[in-house]
């Protein structure tokens, strides 16, 4: 008897073995060798929380040296990040690497991990009836690849970037030449090492994502019948699959210029450097995409949640998320304006880009259409996907304004820019995590949150990044260009304000954190459904947490139930 | 190529040459006053019998640079500029603004009408295909009329300059700018950024302004060629509409054609390396007579277009291509 107890406790399981299903692993082969898509998303949700602090860090320093004109703090850094007096030329190319810094842990180790690695592997299985992914064993690689990625880009800030310092200087688009022969040391290399490693698991999630979706969906859920998150997944799954060779290709060939004597971006051996440029935005443009679509899918959920009734014109919202996809791949040169393309050429980039308002727009009118006579509650995760959804109309009507070419000719790579792709990632994209972690929290750890704390945050976090961003647009108009340390007085005002709104965001994401901690010491336990009727998908039929293994039994959709 | 220049012309202080004239006197007219007296009255002689005088132009005040706090675009200067400047004003800004604001109306009337409340019972609408064939149909109207001048407005920027128009070509390096003049004998000038307490001391903006500008004549259409030296550089100057990248390996080509005589700063746009922000462009924008006196400073020679009968119809031509007559200067 004795002995028998001490071996289940061994294994960790419960007493009672006859009710219990979750076979859990112990501590080392549960979170390091984890095939459990729940376990995986967390890991992917933690990960990408730490990676967001450091990233958001990177900004704070960033925003603190442009509080004035001139260079005051990344001289006193780079002298404390190369233990040697720092001369200007290497308190600059600190600024570089402080910028491709934010951009690439942003993307790809922030946004991307959260919604695709986080919610979706946490989700996809539960709302369409699933026991798991469809490759258990290639999600966990997925994750441990995506780790050592950041790894990669982090241990490139501790090695010569160029002769002015350490870290790769180049920006998140790794422009050649200046990622090729402009900057000769080895922290380029292993920044774009980095993107090979997170863009190969990435591809094996996508693999991963398409496989689940389109075979492991329960007896009676067809495509039509797929909850929009899921749909959101499936076109992002594509995007990435079909994007990512591209840019493992561009950069592949950026190595081989580095380091094997290629010259494939080098005009003095026959080659080209808009020619990188071009790969790089076939990948780069539907990344944009690939990181707000799965925020549209969290979106739809919330607003048919609380306004307790079903998404208006499902169908018009599953298709304008394929629509975007598609015109996604067919846009990619409005990034490149002035680099000397031919009239033709910026006209049809110009028209193309401006098609893909068409099904955005469609997503945000289904979206009020949805609320309209709705039995609105106006909880957390709703009071943050209202916010997406005016933050992301500011952000996409001004991508209208870049969109025309020769409004781009005064506007590419200012500050309008920046506002412009900060109000649709940063006050969108990550909008969108926030309300989305509001309102799936309490399923995937079984606490609810203080609701007080979560409605205070986003008041707070909504002046803060308004702060920061709009003004941006004024800054780019007048015509500050981006990426700069230093500038002259006459930008002075609005990049105090913008400094500024930094502050309050930051506090907002202090009392993010507090939640958190609240809710794990004293948070109430949820239910299963801690919504009420409003929410209908799949994952709201289980306990929170849901069981380690759920679906033994698979559901069975009837005709009647709704999207 | 790019190897040439980085050694032989790090931040041009070797191969200064142009306008060295000009800005000796200036520092040697602060250092020194007492004797820079004598010695700026022999070299100003000197420098008029050669070519008449070319004194640097004073910016005037938010003008062709930036204004703080401002919410706007910096004036225009060029043609394409109003036109641009119109289109933004009068077309896309008002329509984002209406866009935004209406989405902000609907979203304020669901919370004020449809919250639990006052509407404790949702309806289960979910389909309206009329509703939604309008609001695919009326984005797609909008966007159609936005299309129109904006590929209006591309032609402009992209009708090529007169065969006879001046050609100046401006070469991005790390982090400097030369224009060269292959019209007036292919000199070239080598623009770097003045010290702040310099650039102080010239009136003029910190961090904007030049040792030696780009100067070019007013009033004419110019064949302006980008080309990077090392990596890519972006020569962009808001007041004139201007944005053009300076790939290595290319020469990129756009017409340039300022109204009215100034200096219009700009800064490089396009990331290339530690001091990105600081290598600034100040276009200089003269009177055909003293940009030809200048010319002449440089040791240039006067190009073809001053030959009357050339110039003239070449200038007509491209007037109105280029835009509406710009107003009475």
């Amino acid at each position: 008897m004795a002995t028998t107890a001490e071996t289940f406790q061994a294994h960790g399981d419960a007493h009672d073995h006859a009710h219990d299903h979750d076979h859990k692993p112990g501590f080392f082969a549960r979170w390091f060798m984890s095939t459990n898509h729940k376990d995986i998303g967390t890991l992917y949700l933690i990960f990408a929380i730490v990676a967001g602090i450091i990233g958001g860090a990177v900004s704070g320093l960033m925003r603190l040296e442009l509080e004035q004109p001139g260079i005051q703090y990344l001289t006193i850094w780079a002298t404390w990040f190369d233990g040697k007096p720092a001369e200007m030329n290497a308190a600059l190319h600190l600024w570089n690497v402080l910028i491709t810094a934010h951009g690439l842990i942003m993307v790809f180790f922030m946004v991307m991990p959260a919604m695709i690695g986080g919610f979706g592997n946490w989700f996809v299985p539960l709302m369409i009836g699933a026991p798991d992914m469809a490759f258990p064993r290639m999600n966990n690689i997925s994750f441990w690849l995506t780790v050592a990625g950041f790894c990669s880009l982090m241990f490139s800030a501790f090695v010569p970037g160029d002769t002015s310092g350490y870290g790769a200087g180049i920006g998140w688009t790794a422009y050649a030449p200046l990622a090729t022969y402009g900057s000769s040391g080895p922290a380029v290399d292993f920044a774009i090492f980095s993107l090979h490693l997170a863009g190969a698991g990435s591809i094996m999630g996508a693999i991963n994502f398409i496989t689940t979706i389109f075979n492991m969906r329960a007896p009676g859920m067809t495509l039509h019948k797929m909850p929009l998150f899921v749909w959101s997944m499936l076109v992002t799954a594509f995007l990435l699959l079909l994007s990512l060779p591209v840019l493992a290709a561009a950069i592949t060939m950026l190595l081989t210029d580095r380091n094997f004597g290629t010259t494939f971006f080098d005009a003095s051996g026959g080659g080209d450097p808009v020619l990188y440029q071009h790969p790089f935005w076939v990948f780069g443009h539907p990344e944009v995409y690939i990181m707000i679509l799965p925020g549209f899918g969290i979106i739809s959920q919330i607003i048919s949640t609380f306004s307790k009734k079903p998404v208006f014109g499902y169908l018009g919202m599953a298709y304008a998320m394929v629509a975007i996809g598609v015109v996604g791949f067919i846009v990619w040169a409005h990034h490149m304006y002035t680099t000397g393309l031919s009239v033709n050429t910026k006209m049809y980039f110009t028209a193309a880009t401006m098609v893909i308002a068409v099904p955005t727009g469609i997503k945000i009118f289904s979206w009020l259409a949805t609320m309209w006579g709705g039995s609105v509650s106006f909880k957390a995760p709703m009071v943050w996907a209202m916010g997406f959804i005016f933050l992301f109309t500011v952000g996409g009507v001004t991508g209208v304004v870049l969109s025309n070419g020769g409004i781009d000719d005064n506007l590419q790579d200012t500050y309008y820019v920046v506002a412009h792709f900060h109000y649709v990632l940063s006050l969108g994209a990550v909008t969108a995590l926030f309300a989305g972690f509001y309102y799936w929290f309490p399923k995937m750890s079984g606490r609810m949150y203080s609701e007080l704390l979560a409605q205070v945050h986003f008041w707070i976090f909504f002046v803060g990044v308004n702060l920061i961003f709009f003004p941006m647009h004024f800054l780019g108009m007048q015509g500050m260009p981006r990426l700069y340390p230093d500038y002259p007085a006459a930008f002075e005002h609005w990049n105090q304000v913008a400094t500024t709104g930094y502050m309050i965001m930051a506090v907002s994401t202090l009392i993010f954190f507090v939640n958190i901690a609240y809710s794990f010491v004293a948070g109430r336990k949820a239910e299963g459904n801690y919504w009420g009727e409003g929410a209908t998908t799949l994952e709201w039929t289980l306990s929170s947490p849901p069981p380690f293994h759920q679906f033994e039994t698979l559901p069975v959709i009837e005709d009647a139930a709704h999207h | 190529m790019e190897s040439e220049s980085a050694t032989t012309m790090k931040f041009g202080e070797q191969a200064r040459r142009a306008g060295s004239v000009i800005s000796a006197i200036g520092l040697s007219l602060a250092a020194l006053p007492q004797i820079a007296l004598a010695q700026a009255t022999e070299a100003a002689a000197t420098a008029t019998a050669a070519a008449g005088s070319y004194v640097p132009l004073k910016p005037v005040p938010g003008i062709g640079q930036p204004i703080d706090g401002a919410y706007g675009f910096q004036e225009q200067f060029s043609p394409t500029g109003h036109y641009a400047l119109w289109m933004h004003d009068a077309i896309l800004m008002p329509v984002i603004t209406i866009v935004s604001l209406f989405v902000l109306l609907l979203l304020i009337i669901v919370v004020v009408r449809f919250n639990k409340r006052r509407n404790p019972v949702a309806s289960r609408t979910s389909h309206n295909t009329l509703i939604e064939v309008v609001w695919t149909l009326v984005p797609v109207l909008i966007l159609v009329g936005i299309a129109i001048p904006s590929i209006t407005l591309l032609a402009r920027q992209y009708k090529p300059a007169p065969e006879s128009a001046l050609t100046v070509k401006a070469t991005g390096n790390q982090w400097y700018w030369t224009y060269t003049y292959p019209d007036n004998g292919g000199f070239e000038v080598i623009s770097n950024m003045l010290p702040d307490d310099e650039a102080v001391k010239r009136g003029e903006p910190a961090k904007l302004a030049v040792d030696n500008r780009l100067v070019v004549p007013v009033g004419e259409p110019i064949r302006l060629q980008t080309a990077g030296a090392d990596v890519i550089h972006s020569f962009a100057v808001p007041s004139l509409w201007f944005k053009l990248d300076a790939v290595p390996g290319r020469i990129n080509e756009k017409v340039l054609f300022i109204e009215k005589p100034g200096v219009y700063y700009g800064q490089c746009s396009e990331l290339c390396g530690a001091r990105h922000g600081y290598m600034p462009i100040a276009v200089e924008a003269l009177p055909r007579d003293k940009f030809d006196s200048w010319v002449l400073t440089q040791g240039g020679t006067k190009d073809h277009q001053p030959k009357a009968a050339e110039a003239v119809p070449a200038a007509a031509d491209a007037a109105p291509a280029s835009d509406t007559p710009a107003p009475a200067a």
